[in-house]
C-alpha cells in the first residue's frame, strides 16, 4: 500500500502542470459561451456542441488542480445556466460542470492527457458524466422525466469528442512556454 | 479548512460547491417566475457581443448580396419577399375567417382592432445556451416598448411569447419549449384545445376528446383564449393523430419555421385583443367587399 502511494506520487511528479497566458482562461471561457449562444441562430446543428463543457474539460485536464478545476466548472456552468431558458434553473449546468471540472483536473493529475486518442476518449467519458449529472438533477430535484439515453446523445458525444481533439490542440497554443 | 488533510480539501470544496448549487436550485424552484439579477447581468454582458455579431453578419451578407450578387435583383427580391410575407399573413387571416358569417363578423372586428395593435419588427440575435430549453433573444427590449407576456409572431404563424424583457434585449420562449403553450383551435371544426411544446419539433394538442373527428393536414389557429394572441393566427398543421382515452394525441407541425428564425414581429400590447361583436349580416356584407378587393387586403401591416 505504501509502495502504491509512493509510485502514484512518483508518477504524478512526471506530469507537467500547464500555465496559461494572462486572461487566456477567461477569454476562452467567454468566447465559448458567446459562440454557444450566438452561432446556433445561423447554424442550428452547431447546438449539438457543448463548447463550455469542452473548455471546462480542457482547462481541468491542463491545470490539474481539483480545486481550481471545480471552481472554473462551477463558474462556466452557472454562466451557461444564466444564458439558458426558464426551463434551466441556475445551478443545473453549474453542478454538472463542477463535477466535470473536478474529475478532469483529478484525472489530469494522474494521466498523460496530451495524446489525441486519450483526449477523444476522455471527452466522451466526461460528456457522459455531464449528461448523467444533468439527468439526475432534473429527475431528483426538478421532478422532470428526462431520458437517460437517446441516440441524439450518442451522436452528440461523438461529435463533441472529435471537435475536442482539434479544439484542445488550438487551446494548447494559449499555454505559457 | 484547518484540520482537513490537504488531499481531502478539494473533495470538501467539491461537496460544498455542489450543496450550494443545490440550495440555489431549491430556492429557484420556489420562486421560479421571478427574474434573476444574475440572468440580467449575464444577458446584459453578452447581448452587446451578440448584437455586434448579428450586425456584422448582417453587413457581410448585405454587402455580398447587394454588391456582388445581382445588386438590384437581390434588393427587389427582398422587398417582394417582405411584401409576400405581409400578404400571406393577411390571406391566412381572410381564408380562416371566410367560412361562416359569425367568423366573418369576428374577422372584420379583428381587422379593425388589429390596426390599433402596434407591432415591432425585431432581429433574432441569440439563442438558448443549452439544448434543453427553446428560447431566443431579440435585439429589442424595454426601451422599444417590449414587455413580459407580449406575443411574438412571423408572417407564417405564432412563434412564442416574451418571458423576460431587458433594457435592449428580450428573451422569447418558443412554442416548442416544454413550458410553452397557446390557446388554439382546429380551423374547420373550431374545437378548442391548448397547444403546447414538447421540447421536440412537433407540438402537442392535448385535450381533443376521442369522439371528435380530426384530420391530418387540418389547420390549427389561435383561439384568443390565452389573452395574448388574437384569434385566427396560424399555429400549425395537424401532423399525427393517435387514439387515446379520454383524449386523442394530436401532434401539430408549427406554421412558423422555428428552427430558422432571423426576424420576428412583436405584438406590442399586453392588453387582451378582444373581438367586438357585430351584427352578422352587416359583417358578412362588409367581408364580401373586402374579399372581392384584394388590393385592400394587401396593404402593409
Amino acid at each position: 500500500m505504501m509502495n502504491d502511494a509512493f509510485d502514484l506520487r512518483l508518477a504524478e511528479s512526471h506530469i507537467e502542470v500547464h500555465k496559461f497566458r494572462t486572461g487566456a482562461i477567461a477569454a476562452a471561457t467567454l468566447l465559448a459561451l458567446l459562440l454557444q449562444a450566438f452561432v446556433p441562430v445561423y447554424f442550428q446543428k452547431f447546438a449539438v456542441l457543448d463548447l463550455p463543457l469542452l473548455v471546462t474539460i480542457y482547462f481541468g485536464l491542463s491545470r490539474r488542480n481539483p480545486s481550481t478545476g471545480l471552481l472554473l466548472g462551477m463558474v462556466i456552468g452557472i454562466l451557461q445556466d444564466s444564458l439558458s431558458g426558464p426551463t434551466v434553473p441556475l445551478g443545473l449546468y453549474g453542478i454538472a460542470k463542477t463535477i466535470v471540472g473536478y474529475l478532469a483536473s483529478s484525472i489530469g493529475a494522474r494521466l498523460d492527457t496530451e495524446h489525441p486518442a486519450a483526449r477523444f476518449a476522455l471527452t466522451i467519458f466526461f460528456f457522459v458524466v455531464h449528461q448523467g449529472a444533468i439527468t439526475l438533477t432534473r429527475r431528483l430535484l426538478l421532478a422532470e422525466p428526462e431520458a437517460w439515453f437517446t441516440m441524439h446523445l450518442v451522436v452528440a458525444a461523438g461529435v463533441n469528442a472529435v471537435v475536442a481533439v482539434f479544439l484542445f490542440t488550438l487551446l494548447d497554443r494559449l499555454r505559457r512556454t | 479548512m484547518a484540520g482537513i488533510p490537504s488531499r481531502h480539501k478539494s473533495v470538501v470544496l467539491l461537496a460544498g460547491v455542489i450543496v450550494l448549487q443545490v440550495v440555489l436550485l431549491a430556492v429557484q424552484i420556489k420562486r421560479d417566475s421571478q427574474g434573476r439579477l444574475l440572468r440580467v447581468w449575464t444577458v446584459g454582458a453578452v447581448s452587446p457581443f451578440e448584437r455586434a455579431g448579428a450586425r456584422g453578419i448582417g453587413n457581410i451578407r448585405g454587402t455580398w448580396s447587394h454588391y456582388f450578387a445581382l445588386q438590384n435583383t437581390s434588393r427587389e427580391n427582398e422587398e417582394l419577399k417582405r411584401e409576400n410575407d405581409a400578404l400571406k399573413l393577411r390571406v391566412n387571416q381572410l381564408q380562416s375567417k371566410a367560412a361562416e358569417s359569425d367568423r366573418l363578423a369576428a374577422l372584420l372586428n379583428f381587422r379593425q382592432s388589429q390596426r390599433d395593435v402596434p407591432m415591432l419588427a425585431a432581429r433574432v440575435i441569440g439563442t438558448s445556451a443549452d439544448t434543453a430549453s427553446q428560447t431566443i433573444y431579440l435585439d429589442r427590449g424595454e426601451r422599444d416598448g417590449i414587455r413580459h407576456n407580449m406575443g411574438v409572431i412571423t408572417p407564417d404563424g405564432v412563434v412564442g411569447k416574451v418571458i423576460e424583457s431587458y433594457r435592449d434585449t428580450a428573451q422569447v420562449l418558443l412554442l416548442t419549449d416544454k413550458d410553452s403553450g397557446v390557446g388554439a383551435m382546429l380551423s374547420d371544426s373550431r374545437i378548442q384545445s391548448p397547444v403546447g411544446g414538447t421540447g421536440e419539433p412537433l407540438l402537442s394538442m392535448k385535450y381533443i376528446p376521442t369522439d371528435d373527428k380530426v384530420n391530418v393536414g387540418e389547420q390549427v389557429v389561435t383561439s384568443g383564449m390565452d389573452r395574448i394572441f388574437p384569434r385566427d393566427l396560424p399555429v400549425g398543421t395537424v401532423a399525427e393523430i393517435k387514439t387515446g382515452r379520454p383524449f386523442q394525441q394530436v401532434r401539430v407541425r408549427p406554421a412558423a419555421n422555428l428552427a430558422r428564425l432571423e426576424e420576428v414581429i412583436v405584438l406590442l400590447t399586453t392588453r387582451p385583443l378582444d373581438i367586438k361583436k357585430e351584427p352578422v349580416a352587416k359583417a358578412a356584407e362588409t367581408a364580401d367587399k373586402r374579399v372581392s378587393a384584394p388590393a385592400t387586403a394587401a396593404e402593409k401591416p
